[in-house]
């Protein structure tokens, strides 16, 4: 067991970061805190990906010249869905964001709790 | 017929490209756009429906220069085109049904944003009913997420915002599950087309040494996908969201978006993991719990609800329990019964919210059960056609919900354990949906000297025939069960 995790400590660490992302996205009361934990959590699965994706000794698949030899590469495939996936998470935090700060100008807090109390207090 | 065949890329397309040029449209030109696309992309998926439905088979569909292992695709047979029919006819009904409402709660400049998101749903939803590769499906996932984000902040209230982003939290709380899992699986296969996922899954499970890594991913991807599809104890962002949204949103988040999450699990337990390894893993058990604890808790929450809008929410919640209750049994026949009560739920659920929103404006805009008193004789279509509803959802016979409790009782008896939580479930659901809508159904059918002005059936002509349409539809769904199971079951057997 442990000799695994120590082998794979990359793939750990992500696993943890995701967590990590995960707990803040879903227990921070802070819109900024939020969208670091969702940050946090996306980062990890490209952590995930790119540790999967190289393959120790081997070389970026770059063709050069008439040298073509597909197993001296590393999988191109994970960097390809690492780039299509940061492309989402930009957009899901950009949106995140512009949510925050129509909040944030109506109430004039991140907390959204706060403003959810505030919400059934006004009875709207 | 070889044209047909290039429909269901086709038609992803043109949904996606009339999104594109509603941005540079007015509101009325983008409103135009949206009817015209949503008709066609239902008629071409009829032709889709019609091409598959005779030769029985399902077709595969290359996208882009690479063959098979490494390119991308699209697959489909008659679930898929008919799931594509349905999901337009839905969809063009809740929007001529709120109609009215998007012009008043919508701010005129904004119009043609409005149709923009709805276009992007359109477009994603095809993509996750039609394609066949896992990553594709994971950011039409996210697409899907942020139109029905815009979908539900267009009125820009503050409750509509904080709604919004309570629904985006717990969304990307989903989808971060599912991206992660689709990770673990594609590092454990190598694939990411479903067909040959499906492939390396069996040697896994044959071989039996990943069992651990391979039950981890099965639960994060179906843990993700309950999550957005709010499944019970994950369903604290839906009666905001539903409740203070503008009508034609709430009918097609709940009866569109959750529904095309549910179809793309249900192609991941066939196409990916398999039937019979998802069957086996103990997944289906924690599914079937939830799915039981969320047909009671969310009609217990409907009923102690005071606003109609919210208890309708509510009640999706306990219908979304029946979905996963059926797919917790195991069988083909609890899977057929669940993929019906998909399309009842669906057809029944956008007719109470469009015909809920009849009954609240000649209540003086106010969704309180008080105010409602009477409605239905001030408005007689809106009256009528929620009672339809109400007696669709109890499972009254003649309507639609009638035949998924029969569907699922049928199911239920033919497992061994389960049969008595389900049966059991199963009549105490119905007698509280019972309580709640014919509590609703008394009130407005209660005769008062009401200070609301009534109004007429022929002041709102498309309205009331948005209504008939969407009863017609009920009830056909109700009647023809017979061909429509079978063309489920047809569906499913060509579906892996």
């Amino acid at each position: 067991m442990g000799e695994h995790l120590l082998a794979n400590y990359a793939e750990v660490v992500a696993v943890i970061l995701f967590g990590i992302g995960f707990t803040n996205l879903l227990l921070q009361k802070n819109m900024i805190k939020k969208i670091i934990g969702l940050n946090i959590m996306d980062t990890a699965v490209y952590l995930f990906l790119a540790e999967k994706g190289y393959i120790a000794g081997h070389i970026p698949p770059l063709i050069v010249g008439e040298n073509f030899n597909p197993d001296t590469y590393i999988n191109p495939v994970p960097s390809g869905l690492v780039l299509t996936g940061i492309v989402v998470s930009v957009s899901v935090t950009a949106l995140m964001l512009s949510l925050t700060i129509r909040l944030y100008r109506r109430y004039h807090t991140l907390d959204l709790d706060e403003i959810s109390m505030r919400l059934k207090k006004e009875g709207l | 017929m070889e044209l047909i065949r290039n429909f269901p890329c086709l038609s992803i397309f043109m949904a996606m490209l009339s999104a594109i040029i509603s941005s540079a449209l007015k509101g009325n030109g983008a409103r135009r756009l949206n009817t015209f696309v949503v008709t066609a992309v239902g008629v071409m998926s009829a032709c889709v429906l019609y091409l598959t439905c005779t030769t029985g088979e399902s077709y595969v569909y290359k996208m882009g220069h690479f063959p098979a292992p490494i390119g991308n695709e699209i697959r489909f047979g008659s679930l898929e085109a008919g799931m594509a029919l349905f999901f337009c006819v839905i969809m063009l009904f809740s929007l001529n049904g709120g109609r009215k409402k998007i012009q008043i709660e919508i701010d005129p400049g904004k119009e043609n944003l409005y149709y923009i998101m709805v276009d992007l749903l359109l477009s994603s939803l095809l993509a996750l009913v039609y394609t066949n590769d896992l990553f594709t499906a994971y950011v039409f996932v996210e697409i899907n997420t942020i139109a029905a984000c815009g979908l539900i902040m267009i009125m820009e209230s503050g409750r509509a915002i904080e709604a919004a982003t309570r629904y985006m939290i717990m969304s990307l709380l989903g989808s971060g599950l599912f991206l992660i899992g689709l990770c673990m699986l594609y590092d454990m296969t190598g694939h990411l087309l479903m067909s040959y996922i499906q492939i390396s899954v069996r040697e896994i499970a044959e071989s039996g040494t990943y069992m651990i890594p391979l039950l981890v991913t099965i639960a994060l991807i179906v843990v993700g996908l309950a999550i957005k599809s709010a499944l019970f104890p994950f369903h604290a962002w839906l009666p905001d969201a539903y409740g203070y949204s503008t009508v034609s949103s709430a009918a097609m988040l709940s009866s569109l978006v959750s529904k095309g999450y549910i179809f793309l699990l249900i192609k991941i337990i066939y196409r990916v993991i398999g039937f019979d390894i998802f069957v086996n893993s103990k997944i289906i058990n924690v599914l079937f719990v939830f799915g039981l604890a969320g047909m009671i808790m969310g009609s217990m929450s409907a009923i102690r609800e005071n606003d109609i809008r919210r208890m309708i929410s509510y009640s999706s919640v306990a219908q979304i329990g029946y979905i996963y209750m059926g797919f917790g049994l195991g069988t083909t026949v609890g899977m057929v019964a669940s993929v019906f009560h998909i399309l009842s739920h669906a057809a029944t659920k956008s007719l109470l919210f469009v015909s809920g929103v009849g009954l609240t404006d000649v209540s003086g805009e106010k969704t309180q059960f008080i105010e409602l008193t009477g409605a239905a004789y001030r408005n007689v279509a809106a009256g009528l056609a929620f009672t339809v509803g109400s007696l669709s959802m109890v499972g009254i016979p003649l309507f639609s919900g009638f035949i998924s409790k029969l569907l699922f009782s049928q199911a239920a008896v033919q497992s061994n354990i389960k049969m008595l939580p389900t049966l059991i479930a199963l009549a105490v659901s119905t007698v509280l949906n019972a309580i709640y809508f014919m509590k609703t159904v008394i009130r407005i059918y209660t005769p008062i000297e009401s200070k609301y002005p009534s109004v007429s059936i022929k002041k709102n002509r498309l309205y009331a025939f948005t209504l008939l349409c969407f009863v017609m539809l009920n009830v056909a769904l109700g009647m023809c069960s017979q061909p429509i199971t079978d063309w489920i079951t047809q569906g499913l057997s060509v579906f892996a």
